[in-house]
């Protein structure tokens, strides 16, 4: 053994204690003052985010947040361009990355817009503008009924419409259950981008100092290597209990189950921002919105039935998928109207798209025959005709949702 | 003999107004270091701070009441030949003021607030006014009136440390204003650098309550391009918020209403149950119109006199609303 000639514990942990210290020293160093004393210091630009626009009877409510690097303070409040009287809590002044809450009583009127601003000491104007007023949700029995049927029409319905279309499919010759595969892929890939899509939309109301585009990045790379780590310990168990299952764990129930994951994500996600953009105005979800969803999300259920076609699959499990597939837009559309965040939004959407893309990988793997290219299988006439099908079907129906 | 002026109590309270900041800062810098040494608390950071805040503010209400019924009318003199000779000092100061509650600007001003002093004088005096530029960069003072080439402060740039001297008579009997004429104009008056040249005329207007209002604009966010708040004085909405300006019934009142508001065409001043005379740029005694709301480009100004037949209290404001609810906003508390 060399153990003896080599560093002793305690070496290994000064080694490993010692960059710390020296950057410990010079971060105390230049908190210090140090920054100053080598005239790095410049004057510094204020940046006050209002994060949340709230409209109850007769009051408008700020969430506002200091993103600048240095303390500043709130001094007025202008409603469409006058100075009105306000009460902020916990105070006018804000250290860095902390926030504060406005209220402005305001006989504001339903469906106009206003452009809200917050003039800070050193007179900068910090504006938002509300393109069109509408009283934010409080929670109650009658909302929460209101957003939970929205998250049921929009989600689980479609949904589970879409798994009625597995008798059709075991219907069909086999021959075209590549192309059927195929077409999950295609509908599965707009998801994943649309959900992509989604969240760089958001990411540009998210604070600067919290760096969205990673947390996007954050999601989806974790779901998407979580779940491989999760269909590899499925398989795992099925090659240990029943050998027949060995290896169709991931084209199976457990296929199925990771669809209606990666589906049940991304309709979260779908969830947050339909309740959300309620909430701030941004649409007005008449009916036709509503079938427009019912429409696009249908096809979801398709998706899902993908990998059943050539087993037997209880009603129970059906149903099951089609909650995990669904369910998840009611909480969405709770989260989006009553305690809406965009950084958390940021994160679902990432994970979302994550997982949709892991199940197209493990979907693109399985049209491959042993030792065939992934490529090369998908160039089949069959598999290119279904990928790019689904996804025209996905363009057509999200038609239906313009905006 | 000039009418006597009703003062608030506030407004004796600092001849050089300027001096104030500086001492408070001071103070307030002293207790700091001691309260530092001590380890002060949290409590005592904030407390500090808010004093600091408040001590702009008081300031800024201060000058605004101040501005309104105080005239500089220099150091008196009689020349040989019988004329009166007034002398007067103005400096250029870079001061932080407050121009709405909370809402501080890093002015450039003559002596120390903004609006600059009003300088008054009667018509036919030999005027002398020492200018002494204590600011960072060249700086003037242009006066509206008639006087020599060399006199109107515009190729005649006075550099930072630097006193000019200006020397001219005055003429003719008016309201006028001076401002800074250094390049680019639109900052220097954007900034602060302006205020009002009086003169009289030789035999004075009729007895009446007198009141100088400076309407402005300040663009504290600097962009160039517009103000983020109106006001009269100085400070937004002082005469509504902190003092309704007290009024006698029936008792003449005569306000010297200038415009001096920066990136917008025009300015203007509506009272609320009264009707005034107008007298544009105050160089005729005879009124040009009776009316209730006069409107005035930049640079332009008006004497108007008016009384109040009913006690109570009465709305003045731009009558731009948009200006008025930036904190062009007034209110005359007439009693009997």
């Amino acid at each position: 053994m060399s153990t003896a000639k080599g560093p002793s514990a305690a070496q290994v942990v000064l080694a490993g204690l010692l960059p710390l210290v020296l950057i410990g020293a010079m971060t105390a160093w230049f908190l210090a003052g140090g920054a100053e004393r080598l005239g790095l210091v410049q004057p510094p630009i204020e940046k006050l985010a209002i994060e949340r626009v709230v409209f109850r009877t007769q009051e408008i409510v700020l969430h506002v947040r200091n993103e600048g690097p240095g303390p500043m303070s709130v001094a007025q409040v202008f409603v469409n361009d006058a100075i009105w009287d306000f009460s902020i809590t916990p105070g006018r002044e804000l250290d860095r990355l902390k926030g504060a809450t406005i209220s402005i009583p305001f006989d504001w009127i339903e469906a106009e817009p206003y452009l809200l601003t917050v003039v800070s000491g050193t007179g900068i104007r910090h504006t938002r503008e509300v393109e069109i007023a509408t009283a934010t949700p409080v929670v109650s029995v009658k909302t929460l009924g209101v957003f939970g049927l929205l998250g049921v029409y929009v989600g689980v319905i479609p949904v589970l419409l879409g798994l009625l279309w597995l008798p059709f499919l075991r219907s069909i010759p086999r021959v075209w259950l590549d192309f059927w595969l195929s077409f999950t892929m295609g509908l599965l890939v707009f998801l994943g981008i649309d959900t992509v899509s989604e969240s760089l939309e958001i990411l540009e109301r998210v604070p600067e100092f919290l760096n969205g585009l990673m947390l996007i990045a954050l999601g989806t790379l974790g779901a998407f290597f979580g779940l491989v780590g999760l269909g590899r310990v499925l398989s795992a168990k099925g090659a240990d209990g029943n050998r027949a299952a060995a290896g169709s764990a991931a084209s199976g129930m457990g296929l199925a189950l990771l669809i209606a994951i990666g589906i049940g994500l991304h309709n979260l996600g779908e969830g947050l921002a339909i309740g959300a953009a309620y909430t701030l105005g941004e649409v007005a979800l008449g009916s036709f919105l509503i079938v427009g969803f019912t429409l696009h999300n249908t096809t979801e259920g398709l998706a899902i039935l993908s990998p059943l076609i050539e087993r037997k699959t209880s009603v129970r499990d059906l149903v099951l998928l089609g909650i995990v597939g669904g369910a998840p837009t009611i909480l969405g559309t709770w989260t989006g109207a009553f305690t809406y965040s965009d950084p958390l939004s940021l994160l679902f959407l990432g994970l979302g798209a994550g997982a949709i893309f892991q199940v197209v990988w493990v979907l693109a793997r399985g049209r491959a025959t042993k030792g065939e290219p992934v490529v090369e299988a998908l160039a089949r006439p069959l598999n290119v005709a279904g990928l790019l099908a689904g996804f025209l079907v996905m363009y057509a129906t999200s038609l239906l949702v313009a905006g | 003999m000039r009418p006597s002026v009703r003062r608030p109590v506030t407004a004796r309270a600092v001849e050089r107004p300027a001096s104030a900041v500086p001492a408070a800062l001071g103070a307030l810098l002293v207790a700091a270091l001691i309260a530092a040494g001590c380890g002060g608390s949290r409590e005592d950071a904030a407390a500090r701070g808010a004093a600091a805040g408040d001590s702009l503010a008081v300031h800024a209400r201060d000058h605004a009441i101040r501005a309104l019924t105080t005239f500089d009318t220099g150091k008196v003199t009689r020349l040989p030949d019988g004329r009166t000779l007034r002398e007067y000092w103005v400096d250029a100061e870079h001061a932080e003021i407050e121009v709405a509650p909370g809402v501080r600007f890093p002015a450039w001003t003559y002596n120390g607030a903004v609006p600059g002093p009003t300088l008054r004088c009667t018509e036919g005096d030999s005027v002398i006014v020492r200018f002494t530029n204590r600011g960072s960069m060249p700086h003037s003072m242009h006066f509206h009136g008639i006087h020599a080439a060399k006199m109107d402060g515009v190729f005649e740039q006075v550099s930072p440390g630097e006193t000019f001297v200006y020397s001219f008579n005055a003429e003719p009997f008016g309201l006028h204003i001076y401002h800074c004429h250094t390049m680019p104009v639109k900052m220097h008056i954007a900034r602060g650098l302006y205020g009002v040249f009086l003169v009289d005329p030789k035999k004075p207007r009729p007895k009446a309550r007198e009141m100088v209002m400076v309407m402005n604009g300040f663009d504290t966010d600097f962009n160039g391009e517009d103000n983020e708040f109106y006001t009269v004085n100085g400070y937004a909405n002082v005469f509504f918020r902190d003092y309704p300006i007290p009024v006698k019934r029936n008792e003449l009142q005569r306000v010297y209403l200038i415009n001096i508001t920066e990136f917008d065409l025009l300015n203007s001043m509506h009272t609320h149950a009264t009707f005034f005379d107008v007298y544009p740029t105050g160089t005729s005694l005879t009124p040009s119109e009776y009316t209730d709301v006069v409107t005035m480009g930049q640079g332009e100004r008006a004497i108007l006199e008016f009384t109040y037949k009913h006690t109570g209290r009465f709305l003045f404001h731009a009558h731009q609303s948009e200006f008025a609810e930036l904190g062009w906003l007034g209110q005359f508390e007439v009693k009997p």
